[in-house]
């Protein structure tokens, strides 16, 4: 890395984040003389041009790539449309240990004044938590799922290469064709799609202004600055932003800017799960990086400079601070832009390029939080490519994670998108799959799985709180057969998700009415076309997942079950009265449990098939339930850091698990129970038909001491191979010991640098909570050698 | 002795320092030598033991109340036992909820190891590896090793056997007919030296690796770099000039030494000749490492 990358990488990781109340300040003002004037999409893109055009403008010392969503870096705006901050959740969030948010008092004041009256009841959250029914809020209250679009609008978007291609004036013509062929006789949704597109329009307006600015700031810049290099840097700069975006970019570094205005509108327009990723960032550079090195006009180092500059700016964005339930299933300052690496064309072919190498080399010496890198493997990729990120595994930072490409593109096609559009696609956020820049794919929240057990253990009650929070399915103690427990489980779990989607559809319809998303449908096919928003089924694809928790957590509290309840010798009224006391008394039990029950991860076809069990009937409950886009919902398997939350509300499990304690993550064993080793643990989890999932999240953390040698490098790949050859989804490694954790949590300061890998994503580990922490280090250690 | 059983102690997958790529080692119980740095001592005794982990006990009690003899009992809150009257029934192994009896090792069909060894062949075939049959010393339990030999041959797994070669030669050829690789310990080319510190004469050992190298076996020879006994210049050279002489396809690995077995011999209740030796120096090994390619040996990294 040159000097002017650790200047620039050095700023980035000492910024303390901190609250910006500008954009909520101009929103306000906005919406206060405006709201009713227009209709919603018009409105929304008029907000949009508000902020681009009176927002603070940002070029830092050094910089090559331009453009901050707050006044400066991980200086984070609100977004109380969605969710308003009290004063108290300001200072919560100044003064908290951790994942800290700096604002000052001031601020808070104004904040209190000026923003807080006007959202009231009139925020998303607000208008969701006014409406929803008391059987949900006292499910919800329960830990039994969580909802992702009570204080963020849905996301995980990626973007395909159209913007490589299509400049905002291009969009503009494409928009104006479409509005030139409402027909107003026929269509009786005309007039909607004549507003919404009127909003796209306005929103391409509003990307050109942003950037109109930064080159006018850049050009005054040049003109006070008495360093020439500098100067020339300055005019350069200026110049890529007067043709960027309103252009198509003809550089490798108008291409880099292109996308970088793109993600900064859209994260400004609304604050998107998981921000915004460019996707498969490799195959939309290489045109230009072969295009610009072969005319001699770029080298590689330079174009490794760019890519750091853009490297460096995802870093400088904090996620926008959670309150409530929200904050605990999620504590991070983690905004997930995913970028794949690697996988394959749309024709079919392997993808990996120079620039794959880039992106990987650019991530192992910055080591930043974000973006995260993911790399994607295919039947056809390179073992050169898979050994280079092996080498960047070894060094522990968690991430790249590695993806299975072709499964990624056999779970599309199971639903029926077209076999280019999947190769096109990839995995964003955690391990979501879709296709890039076609689709809104929605996550709605996670369900606690082990949960629904405990409910239905105490037929319909949750024993934490004694409330009513399920159905009625029967006393456990009255149950004969395990396939009796197992029958009302089942009638449980289709209860609760049924819940779950009907307020699901609710909040998706308030989304596409209150606050449509103009900016992001313009970038993503085929919005224009049918003149309708991201969020109210604009894309080629829609669909929602509903995140499964727990897998690995149920599948061993069934197996206890099955094996000493149904099979064995410990009466029902034993176990349950050890689980109500949280096993004080009967510690004999739980070590039962804990040492004689076959537990998922083993490849042993006694608990594994209880989990196929498990897996079949989440699939068969909520695969296919329909969504309000004409479109379904679909499973997916992780867990992000919510096994955590979902363990503290959850009591003592059949497993042997201590009340409040994680439950397992994503689709990994219970923490502790794989006992054989990774090969086994890639076993069980080969028995799960991950294609009809939209992603599973497989956690393993190596000793060091594991992964020294090059040969252990290719028997690692050997490894990763083998379990994408079985039908695995992902897989990711925390390679560190338990030594370095635990010196880690003593003196924090000394670890500052500590990356350690969380969920689907990486995450300093002096920032995670303490039960986060203790997580980490009893995830199992694949002690080898 | 019954061959249609094995005694074994452990079976391990993803063994990634037994042999080339990914492998499942499965370890034979019983040897006739006694390496003072031995880090298996569980693998010494071909009998199998019932050993207590008494740190783990609760003081449920189940176990006394199943055990028929009535061999265990508790004395001032903690657990007796009668070894007079142990019938090794084995029934507070399967009743204790803390797993605190703890056999050394089991005895199981053939059968049976080729079923777990069969899960891995999707690693082997992605990587190349195979299974690999340790000890303990397999070649003490030759009859059972070949039909586990010839069963994973059948299923086209590649087998190695980890051996210190001190058996008769005509099973060690027997066994090689059914092996691919053989990784071969060289302790010590001095005959006192090796007795004191092995408990047996390196005679037997030397003249079958002679005759294993002729026979177009693969072989790696390991060399276990045991401080101020085997890795000073003297051994090493003379370990370079015989192997030297040796015919076929032959390379050497340098094993470090940790004396990582403290607590497995405290828990087998066995005193460890080891325990005081430090572990191996890496300037020692490069040394070595060199010494060794100056004879035009290969020294695996």
């Amino acid at each position: 890395m040159n000097q002017r990358i650790e200047n620039l990488r050095t700023q980035s990781f000492e910024a303390k984040p901190s609250i910006s109340i500008e954009r909520a300040l101009l929103e306000t003002q906005f919406y206060k003389e405006n709201y009713g004037k227009y209709s919603l999409p018009v409105l929304r893109a008029m907000n949009f041009r508000h902020l681009c055009r009176h927002k603070t403008i940002y070029i830092g010392k050094e910089e090559l790539i331009v453009g901050e969503r707050g006044p400066e870096p991980k200086a984070v705006p609100t977004f109380p449309e969605l969710t308003c901050h009290s004063a108290d959740d300001l200072r919560i969030l100044n003064s908290r240990a951790m994942t800290n948010y700096t604002i000052d008092e001031k601020d808070i004041n104004t904040y209190e004044e000026e923003v807080v009256p006007y959202w009231h009841g009139r925020s998303m959250r607000d208008r969701i938590f006014s409406t929803v029914p008391a059987e949900w809020k006292a499910a919800y209250q329960a830990g039994l799922f969580t909802e992702f679009m009570e204080q963020r609008a849905p996301g995980h978007t990626a973007l395909d290469g159209t913007i490589y291609t299509m400049g905002m004036l291009d969009f503009k013509a494409k928009i104006a064709g479409a509005i030139a062929e409402l027909d107003y006789a026929n269509d009786p949704l005309a007039a909607d799609k004549h507003e919404e597109l009127t909003a796209m329009d306005i929103a391409c307006d509003a990307a050109i202004i942003f950037a109109e600015r930064h080159a006018a700031l850049a050009a005054q810049m040049a003109e006070g600055e008495t360093d020439a290099v500098r100067k020339k840097e300055l005019q350069t700069i200026a110049e890529v932003c007067r043709r960027i975006p309103a252009n198509r970019p003809e550089t490798f570094h108008e291409a880099i800017q292109m996308y970088w205005f793109v993600h900064l509108g859209t994260i400004t327009e609304l604050n998107g799960w998981d921000a915004m990723t460019p996707g498969h960032f490799d195959q939309h550079l290489y045109p230009f990086y072969e295009k610009e090195l072969s005319a001699g006009t770029l080298t590689r180092e330079a174009a490794k400079e760019l890519i750091s500059c853009l490297w460096i700016k995802v870093n400088n964005h904090t996620a926008p601070p959670k309150v409530g339930v929200t904050a605990k299933e999620s504590g991070t300052y983690n905004d997930f832009t995913q970028i794949n690496l690697g996988g394959v064309k749309a024709n079919g072919t392997d993808a990996t390029n120079e620039v794959s190498y880039i992106c990987l080399e650019v991530s192992d010496e910055l080591h930043l939080l974000q973006p995260q890198p993911s790399i994607h493997v295919s039947s056809k990729t390179p073992n050169r490519f898979l050994k280079a990120a092996a080498g960047v595994v070894r060094k522990g930072y968690g991430y790249p994670s590695l993806f299975n490409s072709d499964m990624v593109v056999t779970e599309q096609i199971r639903v029926g998108k077209s076999v280019e559009d999947a190769r096109e696609g990839g995995t964003s956020g955690c391990i979501e799959t879709g296709s890039f820049g076609k689709e809104a794919y929605i996550l709605t929240g996670y369900l606690n799985i082990p949960k629904v057990l405990e409910v239905t253990l105490n037929n319909g009650i949750d024993p934490l709180s004694g409330n009513v929070v399920g159905i009625a399915t029967g006393e456990a103690k009255n149950f004969t057969s395990f396939e009796q427990l197992y029958g009302a489980f089942k009638k449980q779990l289709e209860y609760i998700v049924d819940l779950k989607i009907r307020v699901n559809n609710y909040i998706e319809r308030m989304y596409a009415r209150y606050s449509p998303a103009p900016f992001l449908s313009v970038v993503i096919h085929d919005c224009i076309e049918k003149g309708r928003d991201y969020y109210n089924g604009g894309p080629r694809y829609n669909t929602n997942y509903i995140q499964c928790c727990g897998i690995g957590t149920v599948t061993d509290c069934l197996s206890a079950l099955k094996t000493h309840v149904f099979e064995g010798d410990v009466p029902m009224t034993r176990l349950l009265d050890a689980l109500a006391s949280n096993f004080v008394n009967d510690e004999a039990l739980r070590l039962k449990l804990i040492n004689r029950t076959p537990f998922f991860g083993n490849d042993d076809d006694r608990a594994d098939t209880i989990m196929q069990q498990v897996y079949n009937d989440l699939y068969a409950t909520i695969d296919g339930k329909p969504n309000t886009k004409g479109t379904v919902y679909h499973l997916n398997m992780l867990s992000t850091t919510c096994h955590v939350y979902f363990g503290k509300m959850l009591g003592a499990t059949p497993n042997g698990r201590f009340a409040h304690l994680p439950q397992s993550d994503g689709t990994s064993p219970s923490q502790g129970a794989d006992m054989k080793g990774p090969t086994a643990v890639i076993k069980s989890l080969s028995k799960m038909d991950q294609a009809k999932s939209g992603g599973t999240l497989l956690n393993q953390r190596f000793l060091p001491s594991v992964l020294k040698t090059d040969q252990d490098l290719d028997k690692l790949c050997a490894l990763i191979r083998t379990y994408f050859t079985l039908g695995g989804h992902h897989i990711q490694f925390n390679v560190v010991d338990t030594k370095t954790l635990k010196q880690a949590q003593s003196h924090p300061d000394e670890y500052k640098n500590l990356l350690v890998r969380v969920a689907g994503y990486s995450d300093y580990f002096v920032d995670l909570d303490k039960e986060h922490q203790e997580e980490i280090i009893s995830r199992t250690e694949q002690e080898l050698g | 002795m019954n061959e249609e059983l094995v005694t074994i102690f452990s079976i391990k997958h993803y063994a990634i320092h037994d042999g080339p790529d990914i492998r499942t080692t499965v370890f034979l119980k019983g040897c006739p030598l006694s390496c003072w740095w031995c880090h298996n001592p569980e693998g010494l005794n071909h009998r199998i033991e019932l050993i207590r982990n008494l740190e783990k006990c609760i003081g449920c009690r189940e176990c006394v109340s199943g055990c028929e003899p009535a061999a265990l009992s508790f004395v001032e809150r903690k657990l007796v036992k009668d070894e007079t009257l142990c019938t090794l029934c084995y029934s507070c192994l399967e009743i204790c909820p803390a797993m605190v009896f703890e056999p050394t090792g089991w005895k199981t069909t053939v059968a049976e190891i080729i079923q777990e060894i069969e899960k891995d062949i999707p690693f082997f075939d992605q990587s190349g590896g195979g299974v690999t049959f340790s000890g303990g010393e397999p070649l003490m339990q030759a009859p059972q090793l070949v039909r586990l030999l010839k069963e994973c041959g059948r299923l086209s797994i590649h087998r190695a056997v980890d051996t210190t070669l001190f058996a008769d030669s005509k099973t060690v050829m027997e066994v090689a007919r059914h092996a691919e690789l053989f990784l071969v310990d060289l302790k010590l080319m001095d005959e006192d030296k090796h007795r004191l510190y092995t408990g047996v004469s390196n005679r037997m050992i030397l003249a079958n690796l002679a005759e294993l190298s002729n026979s177009g076996t693969e072989i790696i020879i390991r060399i276990p770099q045991i401080p101020g006994i085997n890795d000073d210049e003297e051994n090493i050279k003379a370990s370079a000039e015989f192997l030297k002489k040796l015919n076929g396809r032959i390379s050497i690995e340098l094993l470090p030494y940790h004396s990582s077995a403290t607590a497995k011999y405290k828990k087998l209740n066995m005193t460890y000749p080891g325990r005081d030796i430090p572990s191996s120096s890496p300037e020692t090994i490069k040394r070595n490492r060199s010494i060794l390619e100056s004879y035009g040996l290969t020294v695996l990294p």
